[in-house]
């Protein structure tokens, strides 16, 4: 299998990995194993949902960021926020202040994501007109799922909805504006705050391999640590000017769950969490699911606000971010008269753009082989260990289940030895020996973990 | 090379309809079979396995893979169909209202399963039960 076909943001440091195999157990495509007491990542099957990331005791998962000084880089630097920033503050925080903020840090414009959004409705509505596209038409706005889809359910690859994110649409816009501003694109940067891992690796390297918008991202929990010590620290903050563009309350709430399946006419249905997600899929390509037209699928429990790079509550952050759509004011603007015209103002130039045209391919996880006879050859072999395996899902073995240990083996991944019952019944009938075992134990484990360490979370001497 | 496996069907059971298309459909993927006629596949198996849980008592799926084509046969024990003719037309069903309610018994089982399959046959004794025999060649994309 092709190496390094997906740009992944999220990295193991292996100094810091106790081996605990939490990860491993949770994720959702099997990409992780555990060797000489570290996590270890097949990088083609890792979709980058950073559910490892959450699990991790240690932290030994980190998120790929852009260096922040390299927006210093550029003359005209934008950040592009998610409303889900916004809805990690107290209510009494505004959208201004925080924008205030930002832009002391060094930013020049500071422009909501989601009126990214405000192209995407009209764009989504046409496809859906498209009687030739298959139903339900998948969305790509979650990058997750996207890669979920390629690695796990490569036939519904034709339902995905080809329409760039919101996020895309909003970096283009404010490129334009600036260009027809005087720029060169050359000294616009364009950051985006992002939520999550998944956002990342798709900026890095988008879906279809398309020309990316974006200069870089800037991880959120980095901007919501920096904003919190300056409304602390000021007592009163410089009151910005409220922002004149406010963003529409519908697409405001886009992020979170059923915020954009409420905007798109027809059955829609809005499934969050990951394995929920796989679940529905999984029925979906067996055809089992008919009558929906559109399908928002999130890889986080209550959408963005759930993003692995918050820090605060996602049920807090949903329900501010609710409250705030329902409070917001659209501000009227007379046609003519504003500084910078909307993004409104730019809906031709934007919906030629909105398309993805290059091809999202397939990148099944599951085929043994590419050739079918091999492929057969090591199926049988497959079923044939899990006749011995013990079918416990114990992990001991270093993979998350019996039938990934089968399938490592067939791959030549993996030993059969690894398997502490086999080993057990081995030793009973003195095939093997008891150093033999506890040296195959160590490989898998590492040393550290026989050895009495009071550091460690839970134990006399605690520290992280 | 050939495998074989073989899938107990229980009447009347919709909570666990499409576990045998499930797991076809992971070991088609494993042999890197092309997603569409992994698609023709499930959809046929499906179909089939549906039919058996909403109109026999009970069935057995045995699954014939090597690795050129999937051979499915799937026998129930049933009231069988009186005027096969009939039954193969779209919209024609006597499911009950109740498996309607579910969402199944649209009548387009087995001219579905027709349109997918490469070879299709269906006997069928009134009384005693219904045999499908499907086969799909797994190297072609077209249908």
């Amino acid at each position: 299998m092709e190496k390094g076909f997906f740009h992944h943001a999220l990295t193991i440091r292996e100094d810091i990995c106790t081996g605990c195999s939490l990860c491993m157990r949770v994720c959702p495509t099997g990409a992780l194993r555990i060797r000489d007491g570290k996590a270890r990542l097949t990088e083609d099957r890792c979709v980058d949902c950073g559910e490892c990331f959450r699990s991790c005791p240690v932290n030994a998962i980190i998120i790929e960021q852009d260096d922040f000084s390299r927006i210093f880089d550029y003359k005209h630097r934008v950040a592009l926020v998610p409303a889900v920033l916004h809805g990690q503050f107290r209510h009494e925080v505004s959208m201004a202040e925080i924008s205030t903020v930002l832009r002391s840090l060094g930013f020049t414009w500071v422009y909501e994501v989601e009126h990214g959004a405000e192209v995407l409705k009209p764009a989504i509505e046409d496809l859906m007109k498209v009687r030739t596209l298959p139903r339900p038409l998948i969305s790509t706005y979650c990058p997750a799922v996207v890669r979920l889809i390629q690695v796990r359910f490569p036939a519904l690859i034709r339902n995905l909805a080809t329409l760039r994110a919101p996020l895309e649409m909003a970096a283009f816009y404010c490129r334009k504006v600036l260009r027809d501003r005087g720029a060169h694109n050359a000294e616009i940067g364009v950051f985006y705050v992002t939520p999550c891992a998944a956002k990342i690796a798709a900026v890095k390297s988008p879906v279809g391999e398309e020309s990316t918008p974006i200069t870089g991202v800037i991880n959120m929990d980095f901007i919501y640590n920096k904003i919190n010590r300056t409304l602390r620290n000021k007592g009163e903050l410089a009151r910005g000017e409220e922002h004149p563009y406010t963003v529409d309350p519908d697409t405001l709430v886009w992020s979170l769950t059923n915020g954009e399946a409420s905007c798109v006419n027809g059955r829609t249905l809005a499934i969050d969490g990951i394995n929920n997600v796989t679940e529905f899929l999984e029925q979906l390509e067996n055809d089992e699911i008919t009558g929906v037209d559109y399908l928002e699928l999130r890889a986080c429990d209550e959408g963005c606000a759930g993003g692995v790079l918050l820090s605060s509550n996602r049920f807090l952050v949903a329900e501010r971010l609710r409250t705030k759509a329902l409070t917001l004011k659209p501000v009227k603007i007379t046609p003519g008269t504003e500084e910078i015209p909307g993004i409104e103002a730019y809906s031709d130039y934007l919906m030629n753009k909105v398309r993805i045209t290059a091809e999202i391919r397939p990148r099944s996880m599951y085929r043994l082989s590419d050739d079918r006879d091999e492929a057969m050859k090591m199926m049988k072999r497959s079923r044939r260990l899990m006749c011995w395996l013990p079918g416990t899902d114990c992990g001991l073995c270093g993979a998350p289940s019996c039938q990934s240990l089968a399938e490592d083996i067939v791959r030549h991944k993996a030993d059969i030895s690894q398997c502490v019952f086999i080993r057990e019944s081995n030793m009973d009938k003195e095939l093997m020996d008891k150093e033999r075992s506890s040296e195959i134990m160590r490989r898998i484990w590492g040393d550290n973990n026989f050895t009495k360490n009071c550091n460690k979370k839970g134990a006399e001497n605690e520290s992280n | 090379m050939a495998m074989s496996f073989e899938y107990k069907v229980e009447g009347g059971d919709f909570t666990h309809a499409g576990y045998a298309s499930s797991q076809v459909k992971k070991m088609l993927k494993q042999l890197g079979v092309d997603s569409t006629v992994i698609k023709r596949v499930v959809v046929c198996l499906y179909e089939a396995e549906v039919n058996i849980v909403a109109h026999a008592y009970s069935g057995t799926i045995s699954v014939n893979l090597d690795t050129d084509t999937i051979n499915m046969k799937l026998a129930d024990k049933g009231p069988g169909i009186a005027d096969i003719e009939q039954a193969m037309q779209k919209g024609f069903s006597t499911a009950s209202p109740e498996v309607r309610e579910m969402g199944f018994g649209a009548g387009m089982g087995l001219p579905n399963i027709s349109a997918n399959a490469d070879r299709f046959v269906i006997t069928s004794e009134p009384g005693t039960g219904t045999t499908l025999e499907i086969s799909i060649n797994l190297n072609s994309a077209a249908v």
